[in-house]
């Protein structure tokens, strides 16, 4: 069934018609060009597709079209400020916190949804947070650090 | 008799890097079948694109420099390479060896990596990149630094000897003159590119290295964090639509028959049945998706008997080939006889899958004959000729381009979607892009094998090793030569008919082989009361295998920590060595012991050598990035099936590592300057799972011998 949804991404206002049933996932990508977001499993497992919705960390495949109307949904792809990366992006950056780099922008953007939720999450909250983002490529050590660094900063309130 | 053994025999190829040909056999149209017949002329007729003839249509080997790198009129370097980046950080060490060599900043230079259109430097795996590509690499901008100097030289009439290069710029040329690698771009000097790279060139000697052995950051950091990289599965092409196959129903089955009439009928739907093969394509992949589905439920199929993961470890062994030769040193079947004390065990290996965070993709773009197809493999020349072959077209018409994947591991070597994708566009006139999901990656990609290995050992009376066999069925012979000094061995690999396809993994077979060799050491240090360590370098001379073990240990407080158990403790602590594809691993782990029989690892150590470092942070990247991904082949990972299906096609049920899984974890990087630098990305891996098992036993003194690590007593929880 088809619906036309009324969303803002990235503090854009979009207007898609198309099948009620299709993820935001897919709309994102193969409709709006926004590839940064991943598909990592479709099944809610592993994040890479994560996006906020209101703010909120959401998995993108785990939503479908006709849940999107209204919302304001942000992607990897609004989060640097004309050219000038958010602190989250710099600091995994800083810390190498990328090998293939396929979970980063749903890494950053769960991670940004957690200082949102809990702007001073301890080590144990941080590991809590991102738990269910997976890394393949397992850098899960330098991930911990650039969100440590990242919380750091947002402590000292640099 | 005592042969020591030497180096090479660490360093033998991969003798299982296993690679399944094309999936597809497409029948053949009339019209195609003359075009076969005459590729001959096709292939004369067939004009390279501009990109090609730049760079050096079909290059076997980078012999001159204007095949390898490319002087932009603004100085910036393009360098090319066939090897691909899948997480290994190998396109920011290339990037590396070459601005170290011409004396550019890392910002002026470009590496076009994995496209077919430049030279072929062969596939990634094998851990190639760092000891082959980076010398040719640094061999050719070694010789174009020179070919500036010279060319600066002749030009202004000075001493070559005198000049110097910084910063892309020649330095001690006469006052206000000025010449620059752009300099070097212009018509004038393009012939001189085209000479070749004289094999004696020199390269800088690790003393002098000012950009290799350093921690350069990820080159194109920026793209990945903003999104802005474009993996293989985010290719967009003007008026691509997307594509779905059908999968049989099981391993094997065939398909008797199926309706393709409802999804032919659909609009903007295009519906292929070719051989075995059907796909649709659609506008959106949830629409690829819909006809897909729908179609499926109208296939038919014939499904062949199929062996269960249950019985596999029976079947691999039923099944193996007598082909296979033992290789021999002294005499073992009379020393296991003299033995004061023979143990023998055998140690089980699951399937399990490479599961990169990126399934597999491609999107292919027909332009009149010719075939561009973007993926993620790490074997582009293979893809091409895949491509080539199951299309049945020249390999000229086939260009195939891999932008940087979001993980390979071993698993990418095929080029299954690439077929696929290039199968529809070719129907659908239009590019199509496949993308597989979870379920198909979990399912019709290859996996690392599984095996059963045989190991014995005899002591004398002293506790001595005196013989050793270690037969491998089906896993792999990579690692399979013991490092230890063992007067009488017999080694041997068979090869089993499998349930599975199967292929590379993050140092393959070494993974199971290393698993048994070391449990086993330890196994035979507790048979005569021996510290684990002390058991080791009592048979060890490998002066590298040593050095890491001790600096392992010593990392780790091994001496102390370490002492003989005889009844159930809490914790325990195990290590492991290895030695795989001329580097040098040790790990020790501690690991806590619930009275449920749930563990819980709490710290791992490991030290690596392998030469001199030539980017510190990214190979500390490595190691962490191997010893977490050790710990999933280690304590979880498995793939199940029963009747031809995959039990546990998914994240839900095939569970990976993740953050909270991670242990304390220290890395000591054994820095050799004076060795040449081999790779690093898959070595950590090997001693991991036998470092927890022994430690298991250590706490509690109840073996392990199976992957993923469980028995009656113990389970990951
Ligand atoms: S792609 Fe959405 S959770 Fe994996
Ligand atoms: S960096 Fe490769 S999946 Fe995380």
């Amino acid at each position: 069934m088809n619906l036309t949804a009324q969303f803002e991404v990235n503090g854009r206002e979009q207007r898609v018609s198309t099948d009620a049933k299709r993820t935001l996932l897919d709309v994102l990508r193969e409709d709006l060009g926004l590839t940064g977001t991943k598909f990592g499993c479709g099944e809610g497992q592993c994040r890479a597709c994560t996006v906020l919705i209101d703010g909120k960390a959401v998995q993108a495949c785990q939503t479908t079209m006709d849940e999107v109307d209204g919302r304001k949904i942000e992607t990897i792809e609004g989060l640097a400020n004309a050219g000038k990366l958010h602190p989250v992006q710099e600091a995994f950056i800083a810390e190498g916190a990328m090998q293939c780099g396929y979970c980063v922008p749903g890494m950053v953007m769960a991670t940004v949804g957690l200082f949102r939720r809990n702007p001073k999450p301890t080590a144990a909250e941080i590991t809590a947070g991102l738990n269910g983002n997976l890394c393949r490529c397992c850098g899960y050590v330098n991930v911990l650090k650039a969100v440590q660094r990242a919380a750091q900063i947002r402590k000292e309130g640099r | 008799m005592k042969t020591p053994l030497t180096e090479l025999e660490f360093t033998e190829p991969e003798r299982y890097e296993q690679y399944e040909g094309p999936f597809y056999h497409f029948e053949l149209s009339r019209r195609e079948f003359i075009a076969t017949l005459g590729a001959g002329l096709v292939i004369s007729v067939a004009t390279p694109s501009a990109f090609a003839q730049r760079a050096g249509r079909g290059a076997e080997q980078a012999a001159s420099l204007a095949q390898r790198l490319h002087i932009g009129v603004d100085g910036v370097v393009t360098v090319l390479t066939s090897k691909v980046e899948v997480g290994q950080g190998s396109r920011t060490q290339l990037t590396q060896a070459a601005a170290g060599e011409l004396h550019v900043a890392i910002e002026r230079l470009r590496l076009v990596m994995g496209d077919t259109a430049g030279p072929d430097d062969g596939g990634t795996a094998g851990s190639a990149t760092t000891p082959r590509s980076v010398p040719a690499i640094r061999k050719a901008c070694a010789a174009t630094r020179q070919l500036l100097l010279d060319t600066a030289a002749t030009a202004f009439t000075v001493e070559a000897g005198n000049l110097s290069v910084r910063d892309g710029k020649v330095e001690g040329l006469p006052p206000g003159k000025q010449f620059s690698y752009a300099d070097l771009a212009s018509e004038r000097h393009a012939e001189a590119l085209k000479q070749n790279v004289a094999p004696g060139v020199a390269i800088k000697e690790v003393a002098a290295w000012h950009v290799l052995g350093t921690s350069v950051p990820c080159v194109n950091g920026v793209e990945i964090v903003t999104g802005a990289h474009r993996y293989p599965s985010d290719i967009v092409r003007p008026g691509m639509v997307y594509g779905k196959v059908l999968r049989p129903a099981s391993y094997g089955a065939k398909l008797e028959e199926i309706d393709l009439g409802p999804a032919k009928a659909t609009p903007d739907v295009i519906a292929v049945r070719d051989g075995d093969f059907v796909g649709f394509t659609a506008p959106t992949s949830f629409a690829a998706e819909q006809a897909r589905n729908a179609a499926a439920k109208t296939a038919k199929w014939t499904s062949p008997a199929n062996v269960s993961s249950d019985e596999l470890h029976t079947h691999l062994r039923a099944k193996a080939s007598g082909r296979s030769r033992p290789e021999k040193r002294g005499n073992a079947d009379e020393a296991f006889q003299n033995a004061a004390k023979v143990l023998r065990e055998t140690y089980n290996i699951a399937y399990i899958q490479h599961a990169p965070m990126e399934p597999r993709a491609a999107v292919a773009e027909w332009n009149g004959d010719q075939l561009t197809v973007w993926t993620g493999s790490q074997q582009p020349a293979r893809v091409r000729q895949d491509l080539a072959q199951s299309l049945r077209i020249p390999t000229e018409r086939v260009r195939v381009i891999v932008p940087d994947t979001g993980g390979g591991f071993g698993g990418k070597h095929s080029g299954e979607a690439a077929v696929e994708a290039a199968r529809l566009a070719r129907e659908a006139r239009q590019p199509v892009s496949v993308r597989w999901s979870r379920e198909e990656e979990f399912t019709w990609a290859y996996f690392r094998p599984a095996g059963v290995i045989d190991v014995a050992g005899g002591l004398d009376a002293k506790g001595g090793l005196m013989a050793w066999e270690h037969v491998n069925f089906n896993s792999g012979s990579s690692a399979i030569a013991s490092p230890y000094q063992i007067p009488n061995v017999t080694t041997e690999f068979k090869d089993c008919e499998q349930p599975l396809r199967s292929g590379s993994y993050r140092a393959l077979a070494s993974t199971a082989n290393v698993f048994a060799r070391e449990s086993f050491m330890d196994e035979l240090a507790a048979a005569t009361d021996a510290d684990p360590l002390e058991f080791r370098l009592r048979h060890l001379t490998n002066e590298r295998l040593r050095n890491v073990l001790l600096a392992a240990t010593e990392r780790f407080g091994w001496h102390g920590a370490w002492k003989k158990n005889s009844s159930r403790q809490t914790t325990g602590i195990g290590l492991a060595c290895g030695i795989e594809k001329g580097s040098f691993a040790a790990c020790c782990a501690k690991i806590e012991v619930n009275t449920d029989g749930t563990f819980k690892v709490l710290k791992v150590v490991e030290a690596f050598e392998c030469g001199a470092i030539q980017n510190p942070a990214n190979l500390k990247a490595q190691v962490e990035g191997c010893i977490i991904m050790g710990l999933g082949g280690a304590l979880t990972e498995e793939t199940r099936f029963k009747n031809g299906a995959m039990l546990n096609a998914s994240f839900r049920s095939y569970r990976v590592p993740r953050f909270k899984d991670v242990p304390e974890i220290e890395t000591v990087l054994v820095n050799r300057p004076d060795l040449p630098s081999v790779g690093a990305g898959e070595t950590p891996i090997i001693g991991i799972a036998p470092a927890i098992a022994n430690a298991l036993f250590h706490a509690a003194q109840s073996r392990i011998r199976s992957l993923p690590i469980r028995n009656e007593s113990f389970w990951y929880a």
